[in-house]
């Protein structure tokens, strides 16, 4: 059972970097000036092992042209072009010279992985501060070879003039020439301000665009190697199935079939997929699955029971001084289901064997995560692993988790061949990470005269970001009962792990639901009741800017109504406003309109940073309405999206974004915030809509039936 | 005996023997390398493997291969011409109407489709030409926008 010790892996497992060597990490790049720099950022250093190494590095190639080597990768959030634009900008060059070279495990440095909305937030600062080095570096040549005072000289989309005499003047390719210089940033030299920066905040479009309209891109299942077989698994029915007998005589006489059976993985494999999906099939297996009484239904008196014991992450002042200062209390409990991350790319991975290398594409968000898992199940060395670079097809948090790269890779050297692994889309929708389902218990008071008073929270098997409320309570308490998302999965019947801003969805949903009950017993409009609630003078500024632009609120159409949430996730705070219709018949809600105000830091890339905002909120609609895991014990009866229900899109609202102006502050994420607030903005429109409260998500047509039913 | 199935391929005749019945998005990927017909769900369900038959957008994982016989089938691939994006293809870049871009080739191929049977299509036309095609990353306004601008393109004189 050696495959199930992958399984298990979690980020603490990353082994440290180590195989590039500090100072001669040019010879693997060839000749041109390069600067190498070290991501830090406090929250990445508290929370994770930190790189002892640099992890990036740029290169001014003899050409001119400018490549930067990052283990992150592009999956849709659009860092393949922020990052080239915040380097391009300190360099002055322009955009098209600078080609990124992503996740490819030979010629990058070690990485933790693309999650969290990271990339920008703490791999930026220092690339650009690398950029402004290399800029010095190429000035300081420049002043011998031009023979002028370095003051004197400044640079212009890669040349470098004499400020007295223009005709001066040398490029950067010139100075590149013949040159072998090697720099270990040292952060002496100081990055442009805010005002100088001419590429980023200006609106760029995507340096990946032509090649994904034209079919190009090349994801993991995209590599067509020689000789190269289709792989299908057998795939137990339950995740707590037990294999009890199989009969692999049917697929024996397939011309051309290759069968593989070690330890836990069987699988058949063909040049052809039809075939080897044919195969598969005619498998005879006998499973023996428990009967388990947990479905998603039960599953929330089934968390509660098994929850650990609370962790106190916040709190202030005495509850029973709380409570009797409250003339209000209300207690609610809040229920989130299971959801997929469904990436439209079910997790695929292409390996092969030379000379005792595997070579590994995958759809992963950590490359160097799956070069390890490689070299543990192939018992390699880890140089001996080569993860290369593809486009990924969506990630969300789900393909941080890379157990395909692994079977493709066991199956290459079982084999002898170049082997496909391509997950189904019901194997994507039973081997995902869910995002976790958990309940969240807040008992909450104020005066009449709508002053926050008491806070006492407790959110089960979800996990902690976004648990800790922002407002102006004398006395509360926030406890967290269990990692959720990020720890072992032993309360959930199967795996779990980070879903697009992980455990803020749940949080936020609890949170603004909750306030917003408050604001109506108080009898005070939701943006007049959190603004006399806040001290916090930037998610006021968010506030008060979101009321400006959502304008008249007050004439709507019957059965409509509007909501307001806010939130804050990787640095960034968030307030969204929502204009909902609510089909008191049929209990279907129509998302009209939403607004979305972000004071995100400087904004590297706006049309990159709106774009993620409109994915926020379109694909937050779907764990908002629509998407839940249904299941029954280990066995997932959603299997494919003819039951599991995307956003689709008859659902779009009018999608409007906002920036606070912040081009002095540094940049915070952007993949992720507005998403935290979707299903809060949506169930508190319902209830101005239509007077029903609904504390369960996703808000289905029955729950929104229901929740009207229990008004009259 | 093997049949040998004629068809045309992105505008040049095309050959495959056929000593089984096979998927066309399987034969498209794996036999003739055009990978930009993508896998997403394999029900038909997703519009991920869209291609066009005969200027028709069809699910490819759902059609047999035995299908194509003499038809013509026009593949991601085979939509620039020498490099130069389609007009649809443009008007994706221009748009930013994509994200992973995992979607994006059947994305266009179902717009060709909606604009060559409606070059003039309102908003609610283009939601429901487009409703099928399924996005996670949540690109639709903008696929909705570069629609809208690949129409008035038509309008202005263009061709598809």
């Amino acid at each position: 059972m050696k495959h199930n010790r992958y399984l298990k892996k979690d980020f603490k497992d990353i082994k440290s970097p180590g195989d590039h060597d500090r100072r001669d990490f040019l010879k693997y790049l060839g000749g041109g000036i390069a600067v190498a720099f070290t991501v830090g950022g406090p929250e990445l250093l508290a929370q994770r092992r930190a790189p002892s190494d640099f992890n990036g590095y740029l290169l001014i190639e003899e050409t001119g042209n400018v490549k930067c080597f990052t283990g992150k990768i592009e999956m849709g959030q659009g860092v393949i072009t922020s990052l080239a634009q915040m380097l391009a900008d300190e360099l002055d060059v322009s955009l098209d010279t600078v080609e990124m070279i992503m996740g490819d495990t030979d010629l990058c440095p070690w990485d933790m992985g693309t999650f969290g909305s990271m990339s920008t937030r703490f791999f930026g600062p220092p690339l650009r501060a690398a950029g402004a080095e290399a800029r010095a570096t190429l000035i300081e040549l420049a002043s011998k070879e031009l023979q002028v005072p370095k003051a004197q000289l400044t640079t212009r989309n890669g040349v470098i003039y004499d400020t007295n005499n223009e005709n001066n003047s040398i490029s950067y390719a010139e100075i590149a020439k013949g040159k072998k210089i090697a720099k270990i940033f040292d952060e002496k030299v100081p990055v442009k301000s805010p005002r100088e920066l001419t590429i980023s905040g200006s609106e760029i479009l995507r340096t990946d665009a032509y090649d994904k309209v034209t079919g190009l891109a090349k994801y993991a299942g995209d590599i067509q190697l020689p000789g190269m077989l289709h792989a299908r698994i057998l795939r137990p029915p339950s995740h707590d199935s037990k294999l009890i007998d199989v009969d692999l005589s049917p697929v024996k006489d397939i011309v051309g079939i290759e069968i593989v059976e070690e330890d836990d993985l069987i699988a058949v494999l063909h040049e052809s997929p039809d075939v080897a999906a044919e195969a598969v099939d005619m498998i005879k297996a006998d499973y023996e699955t428990p009967e388990s009484p947990v479905n998603e239904k039960t599953i929330f008196e089934h968390l509660l029971k098994v929850a650990p014991e609370g962790e106190t992450v916040a709190s202030d002042g005495n509850l029973e001084t709380g409570i009797k200062e409250s003339n209000i209390i209300i207690e609610k409990e809040y229920l989130d289901g299971y959801v997929a991350h469904a990436p439209m790319e079910p997790h695929t991975a292409t390996a092969t064997i030379e000379n005792n290398k595997a070579i590994v594409w995958a759809s992963t968000q950590t490359p160097f995560r799956v070069k390890d898992e490689v070299a543990d199940a192939l018992d390699f060395p880890s140089e001996n692993v080569r993860v290369k670079p593809a486009f990924v097809g969506g990630g969300f948090g789900g393909k941080s988790v890379n157990h395909q790269a692994v079977e493709a890779a066991r199956l290459a050297k079982l084999t002898g061949k170049p082997v496909q692994v391509a997950w189904t889309r019901e194997e994507e929708f039973f081997y995902d990470s869910y995002r976790p389902a958990g309940v969240v218990k807040i008992k909450s008071g104020l005066t009449k005269s709508g002053k926050l008073k008491l806070w006492d929270y407790g959110v089960f098997c979800v996990g902690a970001r976004g648990s800790q409320q922002f407002y102006d309570f004398p006395h509360h308490v926030t406890r967290v009962h269990g990692p959720g998302w990020s720890g072992s999965s032993s309360s959930h019947p199967f795996a779990v792990g980070a879903w697009r801003a992980p455990a803020n969805n749940t949080n936020s949903f609890a949170r603004e639901s909750q306030i917003d009950i408050m604001a109506h017993e108080a009898g005070i409009g939701p943006l007049e009741f959190r603004l006399m609630n806040l001290k916090d003078k930037k998610m006021i500024k968010v506030l008060e800017t979101i009321g400006e632009k959502f304008g008249q609120t007050d004439k709507l159409p019957e059965d409509h109504g509007f909501g307001l949430a806010c939130g804050i996730d990787a640095g960034t705070y968030v307030a969204l406003m929502a204009e909902v219709r609510v089909n008191k018949g049929t209990g279907e809600v129509e998302v009209k309109k939403v607004v979305c105000v972000q004071d995100m830091g400087h904004v590297v890339n706006p049309e990159g940073a709106k774009l993620q905002i409109e994915g926020c909120i379109t694909m937050g609609l779907g764990y908002t309405l629509s998407e839940d895991i249904q299941f029954e014990g280990g066995k997932i009866y959603t299997s494919n999206f003819d039951t599991y229900e995307l956003p689709k899109f008859s659902w779009l609202p009018k999608i409007e974004s906002v920036f606070i102006e912040a081009k002095n502050d540094p940049p915070q994420g952007g993949g992720e915030p507005a998403i935290i607030c979707m299903g809060a903005v949506v169930a508190n429109a319902i209830f101005n809509a239509s007077g029903a409260r609904l504390l369960q998500l996703p808000m289905t047509p029955e729950r929104v039936i229901e929740a009207l039913e229990l008004l009259s | 005996m093997d049949t040998i199935l004629q068809f045309e391929l992105n505008g040049k005749p095309a050959e495959f023997s056929l000593d089984r019945e096979y998927t066309l998005l399987w034969v498209l990927r794996s036999h003739f390398g055009l990978t930009g017909t993508k896998y997403g769900c394999g029900i038909g369900y997703c519009g991920s493997c869209t291609v066009l038959i005969d200027k028709v957008p069809v699910r490819s994982c759902m059609v047999p291969v035995s299908d194509i016989e003499g038809k013509q089938v026009l593949t991601i691939e085979g939509l620039a011409a020498n490099g130069k994006p389609h007009l649809i293809q443009e008007a994706f870049i221009k748009h930013d109407a994509l994200q992973c871009g995992y979607c994006t080739p059947g994305m266009i191929l179902t717009a060709y489709g909606l604009l060559d049977k409606n070059p003039e299509p309102s908003y609610d036309e283009i939601i429901e030409g487009m409703e099928d095609n399924l996005c996670r990353c949540g690109s639709h306004l903008r696929v909705v926008m570069a629609i809208q601008t690949a129409a008035e393109e038509l309008k202005g004189g263009k061709k598809l």
